[in-house]
């Protein structure tokens, strides 16, 4: 059974038809990479997965089990919202961790949160807290943050945040995890930290979509890349079909920009 | 009459400014947040009768607004039984306006993604709002709360318009009677509460400041 399928993603802003029918599955395990223009909607599709956008139209099938619906007129408690989006991390563009704590407190906060609705919470406070404090401590071992538990993200550079906001994500366990143009808000020699620890994961046979403009990589990386054009997934396939054998007339053009 | 019996009248007198100014504080804070609530509410009746509640409210002189306090209660046949509950009622009203619109400011400047950083997180709004934002939130309001702190300093000195005795109605009533220093020398009083308000909010904002943005 795949992880994940997205059936016939529709979104319209205003006048804006920005996603016009994109569907795609992907199995546990998998990397898929998103690629294509700006404004050929690859965000957006990743913010209507994420329910950070209500899609008009499709689906989203986590393990079997549908947990978004546009069709479904009942309306789901924030409870039923929150459970579905545990399923999946984001990691943003812009890094987004909180300001006023430091790099541990920034992985460890929601899944604090989170214990609280634990039945064993109020007898095994601190027991669950160390061992979430221990996992953190682990992940942002694993992403090279070690020795900066006690930092403000003001503190850290640019690559090093975006590691922190991964930990951050990876701390809760998703089943998928999304990556929004990572490397984007940095300088080239950062974002090959980035593409690191990406890589990593992907070895250690995370579930993850990355939407990105960093081609190279993509096709290192991925399993499967689609090519997303004016709203719709013009091309899927493995890196070999989509990069280098394109059959889409825009999957070519696209392509031929970024190398010139 | 001599000296130290005048300053320990206007030393009493100033209590009330103190207390005037300790009451007001202590309720307009949290009601100015539910007035911002109701002014950012997405409920469109709600938001439209708070917006106008502040425009009235900032829009008329305090000074109104104590008469009104103190005397609309009567025409209901409800006369107000204190005065100083006059000064409170009207001075908690319109701070908590004051304060509510420094709470937006404060509140939209925090950026979409820090919530929506919460909300992938799987935090409820509440936690989003109390865990991240609102921290955030003060920070950045502290520089114009500590300005309105400072004129809520003076501003009790209004109180005196309804007949509460604050410091210079103390003075004034030794003016009447030929003695026109105490009325300079109430200045010492706000200038040294105003100092010492200037001290703590410096102090808050250096404590605040260990992390930027």
């Amino acid at each position: 059974m795949s992880i994940l399928e997205i059936k016939n993603i529709h979104k319209k802003f205003a006048n804006t038809e920005v996603l016009k029918g994109v569907s795609f599955s992907m199995e546990r395990g998998e990397v898929l990479s998103v690629i294509g223009s700006s404004g050929s909607g690859k965000t957006t599709l990743l913010r209507c997965i994420n329910f950070l956008e209500k899609a008009d139209k499709g689906q989203v099938i986590v393990d079997g089990e549908v947990i978004f619906d546009a069709e479904d007129k009942s309306k789901k408690t924030a409870r039923q919202i929150r459970e579905a989006q545990l399923n999946f991390g984001l990691v943003f563009q812009s890094f987004n961790l909180f300001p006023q704590y430091n790099v541990l407190e920034n992985v460890t906060l929601a899944p604090k949160l989170l214990a609280k609705d634990r039945p064993d919470f109020k007898q095994e406070k601190k027991k669950i807290f160390d061992e979430i404090e221990q996992n953190a401590r682990d992940i942002l071992e694993r992403v090279g943050l070690g020795d900066k538990l006690g930092n403000y993200p003001c503190e850290l550079s640019g690559g090093q945040q975006q590691r922190v906001s991964i930990a951050r994500a990876l701390a809760l366990r998703p089943k998928i995890l999304f990556f929004d143009e990572p490397t984007s808000a940095l300088d080239p020699e950062l974002t090959g930290e980035i593409l690191k620890v990406i890589r990593t994961l992907a070895e250690q046979k995370i579930t993850m979509v990355i939407v990105t403009h960093e081609i190279g990589f993509a096709k290192m990386v991925s399993d499967k890349v689609i090519f997303m054009s004016e709203g719709i997934a013009a091309e899927t396939g493995t890196p070999e079909e989509v990069i280098d054998n394109p059959k889409n007339q825009r999957t070519r053009e696209f392509l031929s920009k970024l190398l010139k | 009459m001599n000296s130290m019996a005048i300053i320990q009248q206007l030393s009493r007198g100033f209590a009330t400014n103190c207390l005037v100014f300790a009451l007001t504080l202590l309720m307009a804070i949290p009601l100015g947040l539910v007035i911002t609530f109701g002014s950012m509410s997405k409920f469109k009746p709600l938001k439209w009768v708070t917006k106008t509640f502040v425009w009235v409210i900032r829009g008329t002189p305090l000074m109104l607004q104590l008469f009104i306090v103190l005397y609309a209660p009567g025409l209901f046949g409800r006369p107000m039984q204190s005065r100083m509950t006059a000064v409170i009622i009207a001075f908690v009203i319109n701070y908590a306006a004051y304060f509510s619109e420094i709470y937006r400011g404060g509140i939209e400047s925090i950026p979409q993604g820090q919530y929506e950083a919460g909300q992938v997180l799987g935090m409820t709004k509440a936690q989003v709002f109390f865990k991240v934002v609102l921290f955030q939130v003060i920070k950045r309001i502290v520089p114009p709360m500590g300005n309105e702190v400072i004129t809520l300093v003076k501003d009790t000195s209004l109180a005196r318009i309804i007949g509460v005795a604050e410091v210079i109605l103390c003075a004034d009533r030794f003016s009447s009677k030929g003695i026109i220093w105490p009325l300079f020398f109430t200045g010492i009083y706000f200038l040294a509460a105003t100092g010492i308000l200037t001290l703590v909010m410096a102090r808050i904002e250096k404590k605040l400041n260990y992390y930027r943005g």
